[in-house]
């Protein structure tokens, strides 16, 4: 009451913003190390607390197996006996100091990732060692393995958007290929374990590998990798031409229809075509064109089929991280009667972006949003760590970030439109829904 | 890492919490509501989280949140529990008015606009969809809830616990909910990041000072009655396998029973290395996978055990088993490793989960509407006292044979 204010506020403008363009990214650098037998180092030295992650990267993924489903059981029996340890005494070692031990398996890679206080770490790494050095793969852990895995199967073989996710890479790729090929229970069954140990000689032991660590890392790592890593047989990860590549064979047909669960309510619709990797001049410009398509939350895609009409809870476009060749991929689950028009709408839109040029204030978003967001990405060590990896896996360099930065802040409108002419052609994307 | 942080409170009520990070380029506007899907109407459930989609609908001066947002270079969602409802932005500490600017409008009033309420709905019946029927096992926390707790709310699900319940929100139902819980009164503002105290101060009360108050919103909610037999339940849906829930009840998030109910989860399910999975899945090869949590609720939670059976073991067989792990827990103490274990688990988790700058805004939040933010750095050491012999005797309490709630969840026998 009678309280006079000085400056009535209009809420209905918007504070001024800093502009995308003015915003400096810069990605930390790593530091390079060479151990003793050539076996390199990047490290990530930044952040405040006394906590570390170490990443052992093997070309060990599923294009170097020779039979469906090694390379994935290899890596992820890693940790399930030892010479001198059962899988139950390694758990335990890892689990005593608190440290996480994972594992993955992806097409070129598979690794072995430590997370860890600090003051653990000279407990943890010998152990690590261990495992990289002596598995023994027994046969009782294998045979669980492959049951359980089965079963794990069985189960997602029930999903509509697993059963999407195989089928559409396979479309795309080809079943043959490493990125298309996917297991049926009777491939757990077909292991073996002369085939694991032969694979873990190959690819671990005597393999090809290179470690990623970051986070405020103690003064011994060096050392301490050195004493358990320099003297190992290992080689350097394959680059450009060496590294192994498939022929791509998409499929001829273009749309699928497929019924999984009668009684399901909606169904998984994936749309696809390739694309090429990251070294085409293309592919940090189609993904700012991606950011206005399908890429974030206030997207074409998600403005249009999930906030306008409601015909899911969301929709997503993007580029497929491969590193042989790419896809530009739709993915969204929606009610099964309005699958039909959510893909028309799909469509729509790829059309407009062929046909119309983006409005300066959209396109601006769109930059904003990814400066934003790499900026927001660049926080902390793991995150850059992240980066990174995609960088040194990929066979790229530090000027692949700032061509993305350079890039986000001045393609034009007509370049984006030129790009969907090339890329957003409805009539190259494969469809297929799952119910 | 000790969190530091600042607190103060607007006249209108809205507390307000500062943490200074200037390490990184970010700022973290959180704001957390003291309503979930306890709160609601058993007749109109699912509500809460329904209002959270329509905050995103544009509020009374600003049409569109998303745009002015992605312009500033933010990212931002929420989430609610059936305990209270956050929402979260982050940007580029410079251009943090403009999460000011969204977050107040948005808390002043809405737009309750009719099309937003519809395309909402519809969203929220195929997230509804989505997570909870075209999945298979979706519907075992409609039944786990409602066989566990027959008082409190907690007995549904945030999403709600049936189709009809979203698809009959009137707006009137929007407006009533808004002006009796979204108040400044009954919020929670956390900023941190590349910020000052100063700073935030004057911003918060630029733009949240004028918000009317709004009433305390106090709450009533029946207590859980204390179980006095074994419940169970048993389904047959289509799924390719047997699976076993065990669900006992255990104490609130503040008293503590909640860290002895956490660490006792943790020497059971916590891992490879815990005494569920060693024992069912890899020695007696009954289970393919086993779990044990809890559900972390601030009203009493659930200690819970889910598991998913081999192929051709019994159901009878797999429960007997569990409770023999169980039963262990009544009987012996824990062994100085495993508690060791437990403890060296819990500190390095709660080091990385306060990592992002954004948990730690988050984190501060829940820990103020739980009554005291400080428990963030205070909460280590309720965990480090906890004894073998805590252990024990909350083990015995929890698993009780009265205190236990069992689904047998049958799937279809389908060939091999």
């Amino acid at each position: 009451m009678g309280v006079q204010l000085k400056n009535k506020l209009n809420r209905k403008v918007a504070p001024p913003v800093k502009d995308a363009k003015e915003f400096e990214l810069e990605l930390p650098p790593y530091v390079r190390h060479r151990l003793s037998n050539g076996l390199e180092l990047y490290a990530i030295d930044m952040g405040k607390v006394d906590a570390m992650m170490v990443s052992w990267i093997f070309d060990a993924g599923n294009s170097y197996e020779t039979g469906k489903g090694i390379a994935a059981a290899v890596n992820s029996l890693l940790r399930n006996g030892t010479s001198a340890r059962k899988a139950f005494d390694i758990s335990e070692h890892f689990d005593y100091y608190g440290a996480y031990l994972s594992r993955s398996c992806h097409h070129e890679t598979a690794e072995l990732t430590l997370h860890c206080l600090n003051q653990h770490f000279r407990e943890l790494v010998p152990v690590v060692a261990e495992l990289l050095t002596e598995s023994v793969y027994p046969e009782d852990e294998l045979a669980i393995y492959k049951k359980n895995a089965q079963q794990r199967l069985q189960v997602n073989l029930k999903k509509s958007d697993f059963v999407a996710g195989r089928l559409i890479d396979s479309y795309l790729f080809g079943p043959d290929h490493p990125y298309g090929r996917y297991n049926m229970p009777e491939d757990y069954q077909a292991l073996n374990r002369e085939e694991l140990v032969d694979f873990y000689r190959k690819h671990y032991q005597r393999g090809a590998c290179r470690i990623i660590a970051a986070g405020k890392l103690p003064a011994d790592l060096i050392p301490l990798l050195e004493k358990y890593f320099g003297a190992l047989p290992l080689g350097e990860p394959a680059v450009g031409a060496a590294v192994p590549e498939f022929l791509i064979r998409p499929a001829s047909q273009k749309k699928y229809r497929l019924t999984n669960d009668p009684d399901g309510v909606q169904g998984s619709i994936r749309i696809a075509r390739n694309f090429p990797n990251r070294h085409h001049p293309d592919f940090q410009r189609v993904q700012v064109l991606n950011n206005v398509f399908g890429g974030f939350f206030g997207s074409r895609l998600m403005t249009n089929i999930r906030e306008d009409k409601g015909y899911t809870y969301g929709i997503y476009s993007y580029l497929v991280n491969n590193r042989q060749e790419s896809a530009l991929m739709i993915s969204t689950e929606a009610g099964k009667e309005v699958c039909g028009p959510a893909i028309e709408e799909v469509y729509k839109e790829m059309n407009l972006l062929r046909e119309e040029l983006i409005d300066e204030e959209e396109l601006q978003m769109a930059r904003n949003f990814a400066i934003g967001s790499v900026l927001g990405d660049l926080d902390g060590p793991f995150h850059v760590a992240s980066r990174w990896k995609s960088i040194l896996l990929n066979g790229l360099d530090e000027n692949y970030f700032r061509e993305g930065v350079r890039i986000v802040k001045t393609i034009t409108p007509q370049e984006l439109r030129e790009l969907a002419v090339k890329w957003l052609d409805p009539a190259e994307f494969f469809e297929l829904v799952v119910v | 890492m000790f969190i530091k942080y600042d607190k103060f409170e607007l006249a209108n009520g809205l507390r307000v919490l500062v943490h200074e990070d200037p390490s990184t380029p970010m700022a973290i506007v959180n704001v957390l509501y003291d309503v979930g899907a306890r709160d609601e109407d058993p007749k109109r459930t699912g509500f809460a989280h329904l209002f959270e989609h329509l905050m995103f609908g544009g509020s009374v001066n600003i049409e569109d949140f998303e745009t002015p947002l992605q312009l500033a270079g933010g990212e931002n969602n929420a989430y609610t529990t059936n305990d209270f409802t956050n929402y979260y932005i982050q940007l580029p500490a410079e251009n943090i008015e403009t999460a000011f600017w969204l977050e107040s409008d948005r808390m002043l009033s809405l737009a309750f606009s009719e099309k937003s309420l519809e395309v909402q709905r519809k969203v929220v019946i195929e997230e509804f969809k989505e997570h909870y029927i075209n999945k298979p096992y979706g519907d075992v926390w409609f039944k786990l809830r409602e066989l566990v707790y027959r008082q409190h709310p907690y007995r549904w699900m945030t999403i709600g616990s049936e189709l009809k319940h979203i698809e009959e929100a009137k707006l009137e139902d929007v407006k009533h909910f808004f002006f009796s819980y979204y108040r400044p009164v009954n919020a929670i503002l956390v900023v941190a990041g590349k910020v000052t105290t100063a700073q935030v101060r004057e911003l918060a009360e630029k733009w949240f000072g004028d918000i009317p108050s709004g009433d305390k919103y106090v709450r009533h909610l029946p207590r859980e009655p204390r179980q006095e037999a074994a419940r169970r339940l048993e389904i047959r849906a289509d799924v390719p396998l047997d699976a076993l829930y065990k669900c006992y009840p255990m104490a609130s998030r503040t008293e503590k029973g909640y860290y002895v109910a956490d660490l006792i989860t943790e020497v059971l399910g916590g891992g490879t290395s815990s005494r569920l999975y060693q024992a069912l899945v890899k020695e007696k090869r009954l289970f393919s996978q086993i779990e044990c949590h809890h559900t972390g609720s601030v009203d009493p939670g659930l200690v819970v055990v889910e598991g998913k059976l081999i192929k051709g073991v019994r159901m009878e067989d797999a429960d007997r088993a569990v409770e023999e792990e169980l039963e262990k827990m009544r009987t012996a103490p824990v062994t100085d490793k495993e508690l060791t274990k437990v403890k060296n688990k819990t500190e390095s988790a709660i080091v990385f989960e306060d990592m992002s700058v954004m948990n730690r805004a988050n984190s501060l939040a829940i820990y103020e509407l739980l009554g005291d933010a400080n428990l963030m750095n205070t909460e280590l050491d309720r965990y480090r006292a906890v004894s073998a012999e805590d252990m024990l005797e909350t083990s015995r309490e929890i698993f009780d044979l009265r205190n236990s709630n069992t689904l047998y969840y049958y799937g279809s026998t389908i060939k091999e």
